[in-house]
């Protein structure tokens, strides 16, 4: 319960509150650990970035925070209300204000099934748009929505490219006017010149409708253009939260700090620091004792193996679990 | 073309007018068309480009791993300077031949880490077999090379792991076994096809370090294919852009970077959101985005490939493909609007 406050504007109820949200998976005697004690809230019309590499947590919170995985502890509060305890009936209508973009536009689209199909199939569930008419034209609206042309409804998701699937995808988690978006690192499986139109879309959308959104990814460059505020996980645990700004301006947490200097920039002139992390990420089966970064962090000492560091407010709405705060607040550390 | 015919002498290896076609039901695919390029000692190159751009296909040619099946339609030369000082066309010389040098004098990397390495040898055995092939050593003597190899790319308990299968060991682990692997014989080329693409980004620095380290020890050239152009900026020596098969660019890191004169590289570094935003400055409403999406193989556009998606275009550039221009020294572009350089034109 140590963050349940991290938020940026205290003043505004958020939209989705996540407490102490843990995943277990497999047997109870040595679980898979892929989120261990994750705070944050969402308030409305923000984008909050969820930034790791694989085995961080990151689909996983994802997909527990929409029950499309069950948690094992914790809470997901949507407008105050925890979600969990939802009969399957009440979670369904629900359904219809949280909705998720997935990240393999080529495996998330049923092939044997019609565009028309695909959106129609949300809205029906949802009954939302009755009657072949409306529902019609409600399809070719959120196709245009999306910068697909009506026609399309009747194709295949073979007959569509990497990009142009990826905006079905978005325009199936539209179709039913959701508040909540989570999506999944929907840019990774696009070349750099579609990305960047996608990006558009979301951005534009998001202005548009006004939508809240959880966007994953692994892309640094991405989460700074797009994201109001981040999270950066590591082997299921948060090591820091701050505004975009102060992040990228003000990388207070030593992983942080290596994660962003191990993503190149595209610009020969700009040197980029080099913190070379040694090794792997470790199991999340048997994470290692106190900061689960510990055996990766080039400042780790004998301290960081005793405790787990709590996520404490190192300037306001910057929180970083780390106990060495004398590098937090000194940006020119010395590098070994 | 003076450009690479001046060069020739040092390069490493000199491609030049390389083509390859795959016939299929449909009709004939030209993957890679008409590219030159070259590799000079100890530098890296970088070939860059979208999916479906040929850069695998070129490096599957020069390595002449393309599947028999596929029945490629291969034109061109590809001439590489061996350890001895020859020079051998690639794409000439006799099968026996090429896999002599391959995995030799050249090797390769790989995307996939997983699908490259055999699952049923232990990485050991799998390093040792390259030179008991190439360099005749006994079991003995190449198993203690292979682990010779494993700690050049610094993989801990190389001892042990050396007696492991690839499922008991990472990603990254797995991409260093590959470039252990590559690395066996001394390659003077290596071609090193994504080889971070699967791997986080703090493997991927370590990976890339380890690549440098060993270029720097070994002085080997690369051919490094990548979509990741912040890996470029930082990694390569020279850059060739990749567009539909063709060279649309080819330049100096720096300069490129710096003053890309093709449309096609100025839309893919605009529309970077690492780009997007100048130091001190707002970030901006949209991003720049290259509109519409590359055009099928099957029908490519009758003039220039990228006219369908270009905001420059003008109304010749439907009639034809633009050739390859000089713009200076070390500089080529595939655009009409691209002014070649006076002075070298006279030259010329």
């Amino acid at each position: 319960m140590t963050a349940v406050s991290v938020s940026s504007s205290p003043s505004s109820p958020p939209l989705i509150e996540v407490r102490g949200l843990k995943k277990y998976f497999g047997s109870s005697e040595r679980p898979v650990r892929a989120v261990d004690d994750v705070s944050f809230a969402i308030h409305p019309g923000e984008t909050l970035g969820l930034v790791g590499e694989s085995g961080s947590g990151k689909s996983t919170i994802g997909r527990t925070v929409l029950r499309l995985v069950e948690r094992t502890e914790g809470q997901v509060l949507y407008r105050g209300d925890d979600i969990g305890g939802l009969s399957g009936e009440r979670m369904r209508k629900l359904r219809s204000k949280l909705q998720i973009i997935f990240q393999d536009p080529y495996a998330s689209l049923n092939p044997k099934m019609r565009i028309s199909a695909i959106l129609g199939e949300a809205l029906s569930t949802h009954g939302l748009h009755k009657g072949a008419a409306a529902r019609d034209k409600r399809i070719a609206e959120l196709l245009e929505t999306v910068g697909l042309r009506p026609e399309h409804a009747s194709r295949f998701p073979h007959e569509f490219s990497g990009g142009q699937r990826q905006r079905i995808g978005v325009a199936r988690a539209l179709a039913v006017e959701p508040e909540f978006i989570v999506a999944d690192e929907p840019l990774s499986a696009l070349d750099v010149s579609i990305q960047s139109q996608v990006i558009n879309l979301l951005a534009d959308l998001r202005e548009r409708l006004g939508l809240t959104m959880l966007f994953i990814s692994h892309d640094l460059d991405v989460v700074e253009y797009l994201c109001d505020r981040v999270v950066v996980l590591y082997l299921g645990k948060v090591m820091e939260v701050a505004t975009t700004e102060e992040l990228f301006a003000n990388p207070s947490h030593p992983y942080t700090r290596a994660l962003l200097a191990a993503s190149p920039k595209p610009d020969p002139e700009v040197a980029t620091e080099r913190i070379a992390l040694q090794g792997d990420i470790p199991s999340p089966i048997s994470p290692p004792s106190g900061c689960v970064f510990r055996t990766r962090c080039p400042h780790a000492i004998e301290a960081c193996a005793q405790t787990v560091p709590p996520l404490e407010e190192i300037s306001p709405a910057h929180y970083s679990a780390c106990i060495r705060k004398e590098l937090l607040s000194n940006t020119a550390v010395a590098r070994p | 073309m003076t450009n690479a015919n001046t060069t020739s002498q040092s390069a490493r290896l000199t491609v030049t007018n390389l083509s390859t076609s795959f016939p299929t039901e449909d009709g004939l695919i030209r993957s890679v068309a008409d590219v030159s390029f070259a590799i000079q000692p100890g530098k890296t190159t970088a070939l860059v480009g979208e999916s479906g751009s040929g850069k695998s296909v070129t490096s599957l040619t020069l390595m002449r791993l393309l599947p028999k099946t596929a029945n490629a339609q291969v034109s061109g030369s590809a001439c590489f300077v061996t350890r001895e000082g020859k020079t051998r066309d690639l794409l000439q010389i006799g099968e026996p031949e090429m896999r002599s040098l391959r995995g030799n004098q050249l090797s390769m990397i790989f995307q996939e880490p997983m699908t490259s390495l055999n699952p049923v040898f232990t990485i050991g055995e799998q390093i040792a077999e390259s030179v008991r092939l190439h360099k005749g050593l006994d079991r003995k003597a190449a198993l203690a090379h292979a682990l010779r190899m494993l700690e050049l790319v610094e993989i801990p308990a190389a001892a042990q792991r050396i007696h492991e299968y690839p499922h008991q060991l990472s990603g990254g682990m797995r991409q260093r076994v590959m470039i252990a692997l590559a690395m066996a014989c001394d390659p003077t080329l290596l071609i090193a096809d994504e080889p971070t693409t699967a791997l986080d980004v703090t493997i991927q620095a370590q990976i890339l370090g380890l690549m440098r380290r060993l270029q720097a020890e070994t002085g080997m050239s690369i051919l490094f294919i990548t979509h990741n152009l912040g890996v470029v900026a930082h990694h390569a020596d020279d850059v060739v852009v990749l567009y539909s098969g063709r060279v649309v660019e080819q330049a100096p890191v720096r300069p490129l970077f710096a003053q890309p004169e093709h449309p096609y590289t100025q839309g893919l570094l605009a529309c970077l959101p690492g780009k997007a935003r100048a130091p001190g400055q707002p970030k901006p409403k949209r991003l720049f985005a290259i509109r519409g999406q590359v055009s099928s193989p099957l029908a490519p556009p009758p003039g220039c490939a990228f006219e369908p998606r270009c905001d420059q275009a003008l109304a010749s550039c439907k009639d034809a493909m633009p050739p390859l221009i000089d713009i200076r020294q070390d500089r080529q572009a595939r655009c009409v609007r691209v002014q070649p350089d006076a002075q070298l034109a006279r030259v010329a």
